[in-house]
């Protein structure tokens, strides 16, 4: 990663709110690290931790309406479209008051009213299901856009190239994110791709892709606009490569041995999307440091409520166990 | 106020573990993302990180510390402009903590069954007197198994997503890229659908390969090659084309992962002509199966269990240890109910065996070990005896093993039985993955007893 960051034209009240929002996503995480180190969390979790200004940059440039869906890394999905953190976080825990309500787990939560759409467990899944909301957006011409987060291992599915195909054949207004952490588990990008540049990934469909620096939340936000807008107009979906990192393992269980710990801390130290956007609005004078302890303290009652409400909420009534299988046909 | 740090679980089957160093001392400032000390685990060595701020006060257990078990509090953090007074005793009194210089050895999941493979000697083996036994994990048996046959034939070879440099996501292949290089242990894109085909496609060039699914759930995107270019290809070709194969991984359901990660295929897989399927339980078998599997001029369907890896049974130390496919195992003799079983839920349905006993019912319990073919003629002659079955099984009831085994029951013994076949099955619901509706979902030794008794009509 070389890009350095460009000056991108904000304003304060922006700044300040994508600040807010990345910042409600890593201690919402740290967290969920916390709550599965004490056993209160468990099978699979995986943290989006390094990865934060991709999502909350794309969610900003997004309509009210528009839908999202991505993989088993969609905790900060979901925190973006709005969904409450104590209702994510008792999902984390199996309670009652998840959005699941304890039957989904970390890796698969829904919200019809915030328009997202999982939460997909098998890797490349949410590719084809994404277009298919762009279908139907399409067939109801309702004016929204689906947007698809998907990783750099999911990028080599062949799943990814039938729906990017279909997607510019019928010119679904769709948008196809990658979020190019490097790493797919222990696998680097270069260790399974034959042409590591994902943007260009739908050249052959004639669908247009664009790379941008994932660590900088305006330089997102920019693009998917951008992209937004293109896709909202008729002409097809696009391809945006994210730049990202995590910082975490692959799964809390992952010791990441494959990378060197100069690695994480170079991109930690230099690239956190968060110090980053802390140094600008320190520098623009739009807040200083005791506004952002202020505004940490807000965020981590926040977080810590969402946490005493996912530990106190009761377990599902073994009566769930049963229900939401099949619905009853109406007579 | 003093922040408590705990010994943190770092994985979904982590008990306890070992603080093998610090990277901290106390009096240091450290903030989030500082790596505080190094954890080993029931799987690897771990980092752990703080998320706090703050200067560490007391560290509470010593480098070197074995056997910490999970929440023990193992330092507490000073928070801004606080003093080393405010620290008390860390409140978790429930957590023992013991300097042992011993190895830990981790209380495999199923201590009872475990238990009773160890007092009830096997009926059918063909294992020597005499033979020495070597207590194995099942992981550890299925890479000696790999590695034996990739040491006599060199046309055999394994790909998968990590099964190379990462050592296999379970550490099945551990140390097999070492001994045999990257020609032959291949690490694969996320293209289940893709490597498999690649694989269907060595074997019909000549060669050998093991196809490592990470779990069988991502399978489901391979399972058109598994079935239609694998098991259908010779028979197409008219007895031509051969695809010796092996397609193995971990099957059903682990702990607390959910709905599409939890699903048992047996039955889906059993179903198919031109593949041969199998599940074993212990590692003996999980060895000595995979090695017939990896001989077998056929493709075969290999079905392990995640939560049974870390478990330890003897194998024997035989130069060439292979159980033949298609023999079901009497794995305790009994006279008053057969129960039939594979993969871990024979080691439910030797714990009920256990209860039962003590009831006054002597239950026979047979291990299918292989589920296609079916070892029919095991089945029918313990139900001649016994006069009652009971078919148990960890997946789905419908068109399930069970339901399999129950109709050839009646098909070919039905002048024996005293009682209608009895299944004990996964509920009909996908997995979900809060703790207590899991364990509701999942049917236990106590499900087998209930239908041991039913059958028996003992109230
Ligand atoms: C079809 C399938 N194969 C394998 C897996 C196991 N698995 C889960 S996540 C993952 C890595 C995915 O990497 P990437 O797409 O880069 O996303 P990231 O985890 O980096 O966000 C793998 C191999 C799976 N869930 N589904
Ligand atoms: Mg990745």
């Amino acid at each position: 990663m070389t890009t350095k960051p460009k000056h991108h034209k904000t304003t304060k009240k922006d700044l300040l709110q994508l600040y807010r929002d990345m910042l409600l996503i890593r201690r919402f995480e740290e967290k969920a690290g916390q709550l599965y180190g004490m056993g209160l969390i468990a099978g699979f979790c995986h943290l989006y931790i390094g990865q934060e200004a991709v999502v909350v940059g794309i969610r900003d440039a997004m309509a009210e309406g528009d839908q999202m869906i991505t993989s088993y890394r969609d905790h900060g999905h979901m925190l973006a479209c709005g969904m409450s953190p104590r209702g994510v976080m008792a999902e984390l825990t199996g309670r009652s008051g998840g959005y699941s309500r304890g039957k989904g787990g970390s890796m698969h939560m829904f919200s019809v009213e915030k328009q997202f759409f999982g939460g997909h467990g098998i890797v490349g899944a949410q590719v084809p299901l994404g277009a298919g909301l762009g279908l139907a957006n399409k067939y109801k011409d309702n004016g929204q856009i689906s947007v698809t987060f998907f990783g750099d291992g999911a990028s080599n599915q062949g799943q990814v190239y039938e729906a990017l195909n279909m997607a510019k054949l019928w010119d679904l207004p769709t948008l196809f994110i990658i979020e190019n952490n490097q790493y797919a588990m222990g696998t680097s990008l270069a260790r399974a791709s034959a042409q590591t540049e994902l943007y260009k990934r739908g050249e052959s469909f004639g669908v247009k892709g664009i790379q941008v620096d994932g660590m900088d939340v305006l330089a997102v936000r920019e693009a998917a606009k951008k992209a937004a807008k293109h896709a909202r107009s008729g002409k097809g979906p696009l391809i945006l490569e994210m730049m990202t990192y995590r910082y975490r393992g692959h799964s809390m269980s992952d010791p990441a041995k494959y990378r060197t710990r100069e690695e994480v801390n170079e991109m930690r130290e230099e690239h956190d999307p968060i110090d980053m956007v802390k140094a600008r609005l320190l520098k623009e004078k739009w807040a200083d440091l005791d506004d952002l302890k202020a505004l940490d303290k807000e965020i981590k009652t926040i977080v810590n409520d969402a946490a005493e409400f996912a530990k106190t909420s009761p377990e599902p009534d073994p009566s769930e166990l049963y229900t939401d299988v099949l619905l009853e046909v109406e007579a | 106020m003093a922040i408590d740090i705990q010994m943190p679980a770092l994985s979904p089957t982590m008990e306890e573990g070992t603080l093998t160093k610090w990277l901290v001392k106390e009096g240091d400032s450290i903030s989030s993302g500082d790596i505080l000390a190094e954890i080993e685990t029931d799987k690897a060595t771990m980092e752990i990180e703080t998320i706090d701020e703050g200067v560490v006060g007391k560290i509470l257990i010593s480098e070197g510390t074995q056997n910490v078990k999970v929440g023990t509090v193992i330092l507490q953090l000073l928070e801004d402009g606080e003093g080393i007074d405010v620290l008390s005793a860390p409140a978790s009194p429930e957590a023992v903590i013991e300097k042992v210089d011993e190895p830990i050895v981790l209380a495999p999941v199923e201590t009872q069954s475990h238990q009773v493979i160890e007092t009830v000697a096997p009926v059918e083996m063909d294992i020597p007197s005499g033979t020495a036994m070597i207590e194995t994990s099942v992981r550890d048996a299925l890479r000696d198994a790999m590695a034996e046959e990739m040491r006599k034939d060199d046309r055999v070879f394994i790909m998968g997503e990590e099964v190379a440099q990462y050592q296999g996501a379970y550490k099945v292949t551990r140390e097999l890229l070492q001994e045999f290089g990257p020609k032959r242990v291949i690490d694969t894109p996320i293209t289940e659908h893709g490597f498999a085909g690649i694989g269907v496609g060595a074997a019909m060039g000549g060669l050998k390969p093991i196809v490592e699914f990470m779990t069988w759930n991502f399978a489901m995107q391979a399972i058109d090659h598994i079935i239609n270019s694998a098991a259908k290809t010779l028979y197409m070709s008219g007895g031509q084309m051969r695809c010796p194969i092996v397609f193995r991984g971990p099957n059903g359901a682990a702990s607390r992962v959910g709905a599409q990660h939890s699903h048992d295929y047996s039955s889906w897989y059993a179903n198919v002509p031109g593949l041969k399927v199998v599940a074993p339980y212990d590692a003996a078998d999980a060895k000595g199966l995979l090695k017939a599997a990896i001989l077998d001029p056929n493709p075969v369907v290999f079905l392990e269990h995640e939560m049974m890896y870390g478990e330890m049974h003897d194998v024997p130390d035989l130069e060439n240890y292979i159980v033949p496919i298609g023999k079901a195992l009497v794995r305790r003799v009994g006279s008053d109910v057969t129960i039939v079983s594979h993969s871990r839920m024979v080691g439910r349905a030797l714990e009920a065996a256990e209860i039962l006993a003590t009831e006054g019912i002597s239950a026979e319990v047979i291990d299918l070990r292989t589920l296609r073919p079916l070892d029919t003629d095991t089945v029918i002659a313990s139900v001649k005896k016994t006069n009652r079955i009971v078919c148990a099984e960890e997946g789905w009831g419908q068109s399930g093993i069970g339901a399999e085994i129950a109709t050839r029951v009646m098909e070919q013994a039905f002048d024996y039985l005293d009682a209608p076949p009895a299944r004990v099955f996964q509920k009909d619901v996908p997995l979900p993955y809060a703790g207590n509706l899991e364990a509701l979902s999942i049917p236990n030794a106590q499900d087998v007893v209930v239908a041991a008794k039913a059958v028996c009509y003992k109230d």
